[in-house]
C-alpha cells in the first residue's frame, strides 16, 4: 500500500475508506452482480430446455410400453382349419389369416352370449375390436399345436389401436365421429368388456422386443429387430473404426515426421469431424452399394458408413490422449533399451487406453443417434420385419435401426404410431445415457493424470 | 499383435460378406410413399401366410423408386417398384439400356386425393376453377394476364368463407403432385377459361409447342407464400395445418380417414370423396396406383410371383380386403390385373 503513505497524494478519508464503496467500485460490483445474474439465468435456461424435453417425451412416450389386452376363450374349429381331419399341416398351412377371422368373431358371440353383453353389434363389428394381429397369432398357435384343434383354448389378443388410445384416453367419442374404423357402439361393448375384467393395459414386451408391424396394426409394431439392427451396425462401427483409428493416430502422434503432408492430413482429419453425417450417405450409396455391390438396407453397410463418420471423433480423442503421456514415459523407456514400438505398445497405450476408449463410446453413442446417412442406404421403410436368424444374416438381411425406425413411425398416418416413435425414443435415450455414463466411468476410475 | 490380429480379421469378415452378397432370399420394394403403406400391409400378410421371409419396403417416392427399379438386372437391385403414375416413356428407356426390358405393369387399385382442412375451422365446397384461381401464379382479371391478386377464398368466389388463402400442396417429387396440376389446376384453368389467355401469351413454333407451354404456364403455382409445396410425407402436411388453422392440404384418401379427429374434408364439384364416391368414377381427383415389377427376377428371387400374385388378389386387394379397409379404391378390373400377373405378360408386348 505505497499508495496510501504517498505524501505527494491527497489522502482523503471520505473517498478512501475500505468499509464504504465509492461509485466507481459499485459499478463494478453491480457489473459482476449482474453478470453472475445472465449466468444464472443461463443454466435455468437451459435446464427448464431440458426438463421440458425430458417430461414431453416421458409423457408422450411412456403409453408405448402399455398396451391393451383382451382375453377370450376360441373355439378351434375343426370344419374351418382342417377339412380333412387328419392333422395333415400342409393342409392346415393353406388356411391364410383371413380363414382364421370368422373364428374370433365367432368366439365374440359366444362370449356376448355367455356373459349377456347387450350389443346391437355383429359379430364382424366385434371382432374390430382386435388387432388385426390377432389372426395371425391364432394361426401361429394352430401351426405348433395342431392336435389342439376341434378344442377351446383361451388368448390374449392385442386390442385395436382405436380401442387402446380409447383405454388411455387418446380417443374418445367425440374424436370419433367420423372415423369409419370404430363407432361409438364398439366403444360401449369394450365399456362392458372392461367391466367383466376382459380387457386390461398391461405392459407389453412386444414393443421392446417385437419386430415392426404395417400401418393396419400400430398396436403390434416393436422396437426390437431394429435395435438388433442398431446392435450389428454398432459391431461393425466397433470392429472397423477402433482398429483403423488406433493405429492411424498412434502413428501419427508417435511415428510420423512432422512435414506439411502430415499437416495436411492433420487438418483434414479435424475438418472430416465436420462434415454434415448426410455426405457419408451418399458416397456410401455410391461407394458400397453402386460400386461395391454390397446388398441394400444391409447393417453392414450402414456400419461401414457410421464407421466413416466415427472415424475422425476416434482419431481426435486418440490423438488428444495419447498427447497427454508425458513424454518422460517415452523417454525413459528408450533409455533402457526399449524399441520405439515396445515403448508404444508396453507403456504409452496402456495408459492412455482410458482416453481411445472414452473417445471410442462417445463415437459409437453419436454413430448410434445418426438417421440422417442411413436414409440413402435403405433403412428406412417396413424393413425390420424379420428378427435376423445369425451372425452373417444379421450383417446382410435388410434391417432397419433404431433412429431410422422412429422416423419411420413419426411420419405414418395412425396416430398410435406417433406414440410408438416417442417410445422408441425413451429406448434409445436410455441407450445413450447408458453408453455416456460408461464413457464417465471410465474416464473417472481410469484415466491417470500427470 | 492384437490390434495388428483384429483389423486382418475384419478384413477377412468384410471379404467374406461380399461374397455372401449374392444371395438374396427376399423381395425387395422401393417407390412410391402413397404405396407404402399398401405395400406392407400385404408383405405383413404375405410373410404371416407363406414360408417366405417378409418383403422389404422402401419409400422415397415413385420417381425415386423407378429410377433404382430401371438401374438393371441383380440381385443387388430391387424387384419392384411401387409407383403413384404410371411409368413414362423416358424411364422405359432407361430401364431398356440399362437391360430390365421385361416390366410388369400391376394396377392394384385407386386412390382418391382429398382437401381437407382443421376440423374446426370453415367447411368448403371447392371446384377445381376456385383452386386454379387462388394458388396459379397468374390469373386473368379484366381479360388481361397478371400475376395472382387473391388473398381471401371469397374473392375468388363469393360463395367460399372469408378465409385467408393458404394451400399446402405436395412437393414436385410426390406421384401425387403431377395428378393435383392435371385434375385440378389444369382442369380449372380450361374450365375458367382463361386457357385462351396463356395459349396467346404462348410462345412456340407451332401449335402443339404453343398449347405445352400454355399447359406449363397454367400449372405454375404461386410463390408468395400462399401455396406451400411440401416434400415431406401427408404428417408435415398435417402439422402445418395444426399450427396455421386456415391452412388447407392435399392428403391421400387413407390419410384424412386416419386422422378424421383432426381434419375435415371438402367437396370437390360436389361430391364427397369416399371409396365409393371414388370407384364410380364420381368423385373427379383420383388416381390409379401401380407397382412394376421385373420379369427376369421371377424364377431367381423366391416368392416374388407368389408376391405379386397375393398383392392383388381377391382377398387383399378386393373390395373387402384389408386395402380397401386401409383406403385403397380396388379396381372394378381386378380379374384382369390379376391374369396379367399370372400370365406374366410385360409392357407392350407377350407374355
Amino acid at each position: 500500500m505505497t499508495h496510501a503513505t504517498d505524501p505527494a497524494l491527497p489522502v482523503s478519508t471520505e473517498n478512501g475508506s475500505l468499509l464504504r464503496q465509492d461509485a466507481r467500485t459499485r459499478r463494478r460490483n453491480a457489473a459482476e452482480t449482474r453478470f453472475k445474474l445472465y449466468g444464472v439465468i443461463a443454466i435455468s435456461i437451459g435446464l427448464l430446455m431440458l426438463v421440458t424435453l425430458v417430461t414431453t417425451i416421458v409423457s408422450n412416450g411412456s403409453g408405448a410400453f402399455r398396451q391393451s389386452f383382451v382375453t377370450l376363450d376360441v373355439e378351434l374349429l375343426e370344419s374351418k382349419l382342417d377339412k380333412t381331419g387328419d392333422r395333415d399341416l400342409e393342409q392346415i398351412k393353406k388356411v391364410s389369416t383371413f380363414g382364421y377371422a370368422p373364428l374370433i368373431n365367432g368366439a365374440f358371440e359366444t362370449l356376448a352370449a355367455e356373459q349377456g353383453v347387450e350389443t346391437a353389434l355383429s359379430a364382424k363389428e366385434m371382432g374390430e375390436i382386435l388387432s388385426k394381429d390377432a389372426a395371425a397369432q391364432l394361426r401361429d398357435y394352430v401351426l405348433a399345436n395342431p392336435d389342439r384343434i376341434g378344442t377351446t383354448a383361451e388368448f390374449t389378443f392385442l386390442a385395436n389401436s382405436r380401442v387402446d388410445g380409447y383405454m388411455k384416453g387418446r380417443v374418445s367419442r367425440d374424436s370419433i365421429q367420423n372415423d369409419k374404423n370404430i363407432s361409438v357402439e364398439q366403444l360401449d361393448f369394450v365399456d362392458q368388456l372392461v367391466n367383466l375384467g376382459l380387457i386390461e393395459k398391461k405392459f407389453n414386451p412386444a414393443f421392446i422386443l417385437g419386430a415392426d408391424a404395417s400401418d393396419q396394426r400400430p398396436e403390434a409394431a416393436g422396437f426390437g429387430v431394429s435395435m438388433i439392427g442398431s446392435l450389428f451396425m454398432m459391431l461393425v462401427v466397433l470392429v472397423l473404426s477402433l482398429p483403423i483409428g488406433v493405429a492411424a493416430s498412434i502413428y501419427l502422434e508417435e511415428f510420423a515426421p512432422k512435414t506439411w503432408w502430415t499437416d495436411v492430413i492433420e487438418v483434414n482429419i479435424s475438418n472430416l469431424a465436420a462434415v454434415p453425417s448426410i455426405v457419408f450417405g451418399i458416397l456410401g450409396l455410391a461407394v458400397f452399394i453402386n460400386t461395391m455391390h454390397l446388398p441394400m438396407s444391409a447393417p453392414l453397410v450402414g456400419g461401414m458408413v457410421l464407421t466413416l463418420m466415427t472415424l475422425p471423433t476416434i482419431i481426435i480423442s486418440t490423438r488428444a490422449a495419447l498427447k497427454a503421456v508425458p513424454p518422460s514415459i517415452r523417454d525413459a523407456a528408450l533409455g533402457i533399451g526399449a524399441s520405439r514400438m515396445q515403448s508404444v505398445f508396453h507403456h504409452v497405450l496402456p495408459l492412455a487406453a482410458p482416453g481411445i476408449l472414452t473417445g471410442t463410446i462417445i463415437g459409437l453413442a453419436q454413430a448410434l443417434g445418426e438417421t440422417a446417412p442411413l436414409l440413402l442406404i435403405g433403412m428406412v421403410g417396413f424393413v425390420a420385419s424379420n428378427a435376423p436368424d445369425g451372425i452373417v444374416a444379421g450383417l446382410l438381411d435388410p434391417n432397419s435401426a433404431m433412429p431410422a425406425q422412429i422416423y419411420e413411425w413419426a411420419k405414418r398416418a395412425d396416430p398410435a404410431f406417433y406414440e410408438r416413435a416417442w417410445g422408441g425414443i425413451i429406448i434409445l435415450l436410455v441407450f445413450l445415457v447408458a453408453m455416456n455414463t460408461i464413457a464417465v466411468i471410465l474416464r473417472r476410475r481410469f484415466e491417470r493424470r500427470w | 499383435m492384437s490390434i495388428l490380429k483384429l483389423t486382418a480379421s475384419t478384413l477377412a469378415v468384410a471379404s467374406f460378406c461380399a461374397t455372401t452378397a449374392a444371395a438374396r432370399d427376399q423381395v425387395q420394394v422401393a417407390g412410391s410413399s402413397t404405396v407404402l403403406p399398401y405395400a406392407s400391409i400385404v408383405a405383413e400378410a404375405f410373410g404371416e401366410n407363406f414360408d417366405f421371409p417378409t418383403p422389404v419396403v422402401e419409400s422415397g417416392g415413385s420417381s425415386a423408386g423407378l429410377k433404382r427399379f430401371c438401374e438393371g438386372l441383380g440381385e443387388n437391385t430391387i424387384d419392384i417398384a411401387n409407383a403413384s403414375r404410371q411409368i413414362r416413356d423416358k424411364e422405359i428407356q432407361v430401364c431398356a439400356e440399362n437391360g430390365v426390358t421385361d416390366i410388369i405393369e400391376v394396377r392394384i387399385g385407386y386412390d382418391g386425393i382429398v382437401f381437407a382442412s382443421d376440423i374446426n375451422g370453415n367447411s368448403f365446397e371447392f371446384t377445381p376453377v376456385q383452386w386454379y384461381r387462388a394458388i396459379s401464379r397468374q390469373v386473368v382479371v379484366d381479360g388481361a394476364l397478371v400475376d395472382n391478386p387473391y388473398t381471401m377464398w371469397n374473392e375468388v368466389d363469393p360463395a367460399l368463407p372469408a378465409q385467408a388463402i393458404q394451400t399446402y400442396v405436395p412437393g414436385t417429387k410426390h406421384g401425387t403432385r403431377e395428378v393435383f396440376e392435371e385434375k385440378v389446376i389444369l382442369a380449372g384453368c380450361e374450365e375458367s377459361g382463361d386457357f385462351e389467355a396463356y395459349l396467346a401469351a404462348a410462345k412456340g413454333e407451332d401449335d402443339k409447342s404453343r398449347k405445352g407451354a400454355a399447359e406449363k404456364a397454367c400449372i405454375e403455382l404461386r410463390t408468395d407464400g400462399k401455396s406451400v409445396d411440401i416434400d415431406g410425407d401427408y404428417t408435415e402436411t398435417l402439422a402445418r395445418i395444426d399450427s396455421n388453422k386456415d391452412g388447407i392440404g392435399v392428403f391421400g384418401l387413407a390419410f384424412y380417414e386416419n386422422n378424421t379427429d383432426k381434419l375435415q374434408v371438402a367437396a370437390m364439384s360436389g361430391v364427397m370423396p369416399s371409396t365409393d364416391s371414388i370407384s364410380s368414377g364420381e368423385y373427379p381427383v383420383s388416381r390409379p396406383l401401380f407397382f412394376y415389377v421385373k420379369k427376369a427376377h421371377i424364377g431367381v428371387i423366391p416368392g416374388l410371383k407368389e408376391f405379386a400374385e397375393f398383392f392383388v388378389a381377391d382377398e387383399i386387394a378386393g373390395p373387402d380386403g384389408p386395402l380397401s379397409e386401409y383406403g385403397l379404391v380396388s379396381d372394378p378390373e381386378l380379374s384382369d390385373t390379376q391374369a396379367i400377373v399370372a400370365d406374366e405378360k410385360t409392357l407392350g408386348g407377350s407374355s
